[in-house]
């Protein structure tokens, strides 16, 4: 009966002390106004940062990955190979392990593709038709799984005299690779270089956002440090005094990462029109919408930990 | 109810605050404790809220030990005393409601004793229309006012008054001794630091002059002897 009573009271007292900090916590935030406008300002940058990170990241990967796509092999055929032959060989090449996907462009296809390419320039256009007669090859477009196995496919390839007379490889004319070969090897140092650089900026950047929230709850409780040692000396015990300041920091993150998040919508908007200048393939603004629930619980989660956790260690510092 | 044992205090810049230092005071006696700044009255005090350790010597409190106090014991033991201050300590971001009623949330009292309790409290103090405004907005006085409210609601076996009247005019000093005053003829024993030569003399209760950290003086009925 007796401690039945007991858990009793000390649940009682449990959850009576939780929403005493956490409304001391909410008034503090609101009455110490000008404290909590800077602190949430200072958060909302080291967020952005945070945010333009991950952003940054995911706008490197989309667009390396366009960069691969358009890394290819292809495969000029002779102009009197039939469609046969010519289908023969793209099964083959495409039982090679390294190759992703072989795609046939026939004579007509490559004439239409050059028409529309030189649309605007008369002259070609018109050399084209006094010729009369279709002068393109048709083709095969070779894409491997990664960059590095060009060079492999590419071997196979030019190595069509070692192989026997009834194979179509004999039907090749040309393989554009060798052209291709400097660009598409500088490329594939590029996608694992920046690859690299991408996640050691993603640490700096994090770690410089950790500090400069530190920094600025440090000063925001050296305020208050007078504060705490009244409480104290009222009887107050240390997860008592600390409590409010931690509830103040969880509501600098939260408060901080929902301005950032309102602030992100113009400016991927803006960063839209402006990459798609320079290259096509990437709308930051698409990506954010999509991926929206996924940036928002990572930039809340962040400023709840960011301001919690520098509350905590801020406060240790005067409970000593 | 208290009782400091030939109690020495040195700081480590080489400063004697307390040398051997033995007195002890009674349930429900008022105390003055009279010397020159640097006497050894603060750090006394010090002492009695575990805010400091003696470097020697023995300080009891009740049953407990406070020369080899816990951390974990000391926030328990801190609210058996309620502390005045000459600069009040009052929380500048809560009303005056609040800061007493701080003092009761941290020693766990329910709601309804809170809203209950604190009015009537600060009622006793004197103060009755300017509960919700904030530190800033009240006077000296005022603020010792509710600095005892905030002392006396949690009905602490000691009230520690550490030069209570420094700041205030004579009048607030008068009222505030009354008051204290009144909180010892209700049994609660008081403990009062001052400088406040008419204050010891008007209490006509004992009085304990310090000098440089001795206890020079213990008159049972008040004299100061400056």
């Amino acid at each position: 009966m007796t401690l039945g009573l007991s858990t009793f009271r000390l649940n009682f007292m449990f959850w009576t002390a939780l929403k005493r900090i956490i409304k001391a916590g909410f008034i503090s935030f609101w009455r110490n106004g000008s404290v909590s406008l800077s602190a949430v300002f200072v958060m909302i940058v080291a967020l952005f940062m945070i945010a333009s990170t991950l952003l940054i990241t995911a706008f490197l990967g989309i667009a390396l990955k366009d960069l691969q796509d358009k890394i290819d092999i292809n495969i000029y055929v002779d102009t009197k190979a039939t469609e046969i032959e010519i289908l023969g060989l793209k099964e083959q090449i495409e039982t090679l392990p390294e190759v992703k996907n072989v795609t046939y462009i026939s004579r007509e296809d490559a004439l239409v593709a050059f028409h529309t390419r030189h649309e605007n320039d008369h002259r070609i256009i018109q050399a084209l038709d006094e010729i009369g007669d279709n002068p393109l090859p048709a083709a095969l477009t070779v894409k491997a799984s990664t960059p590095s196995q060009y060079q492999g496919i590419a071997n196979f390839l030019s190595n069509k005299s070692e192989l026997s007379a009834d194979s179509n490889l004999s039907i090749v004319s040309k393989v554009n690779y060798n052209d291709n070969k400097v660009a598409i090897e500088r490329l594939s140092r590029i996608i694992t270089g920046v690859k690299k650089l991408g996640s050691i900026i993603t640490i700096v950047m994090i770690a410089i956002s950790i500090l400069i929230t530190f920094n600025t709850i440090r000063l925001a409780i050296f305020i208050a440090r007078d504060e705490i040692g009244v409480m104290r000396l009222v009887g107050g015990s240390n997860e008592y005094v600390r409590g409010p300041f931690v509830v103040e920091g969880i509501l600098y993150g939260l408060v901080a990462a929902f301005l950032t998040l309102i602030l992100f919508y113009p400016v991927t908007y803006w960063l839209k029109s402006t990459t798609q200048v320079f290259y096509g393939g990437v709308d930051l603004l698409h990506y954010f919408v999509t991926n929206f629930v996924q940036i928002f619980l990572i930039i809340i989660f962040s400023g709840i930990v960011l301001g919690a956790v520098s509350s905590y260690l801020a406060v240790r510092k005067y409970l000593r | 109810m208290i009782y400091f044992g030939n109690v020495s205090k040195y700081y480590p810049d080489g400063t004697k605050a307390l040398d051997g230092v033995t007195l002890s005071i009674s349930d429900g006696e008022f105390v003055s404790i009279v010397g020159h700044s640097g006497a050894g009255k603060t750090t006394l005090v010090k002492l009695l809220l575990g805010e400091d350790h003696p470097t020697e010597g023995s300080v009891s409190f009740d049953s407990v030990n406070l020369a080899k106090i816990k951390a974990k014991d000391i926030p328990s033991h801190r609210r058996r005393i309620g502390v005045i201050f000459q600069d009040f300590r009052l929380l500048p971001n809560k009303t005056a409601y609040e800061n007493v009623a701080f003092a009761m949330e941290v020693a766990g009292k329910s709601d309804e004793e809170i809203s209950s309790d604190v009015p009537h409290v600060l009622e006793l103090v004197g103060l009755t229309k300017k509960i919700w405004n904030f530190p800033r907005q009240l006077s000296g006085g005022e603020l010792q006012r509710v600095a005892i409210a905030r002392a006396i609601v949690n009905h602490p076996a000691l009230i520690i008054a550490d030069e209570p009247t420094g700041n205030l005019d004579p009048i607030n000093t008068y009222e505030i001794v009354q008051i204290l005053k009144k909180i010892n003829d209700m049994g609660t024993t008081v403990v009062l630091t001052t400088h406040n030569k008419g204050v010891v003399e008007a209490l006509g209760k004992r009085v304990i002059t310090m000098d440089h950290g001795r206890v020079t003086r213990d008159d049972s009925t008040g004299k100061y002897a400056l």
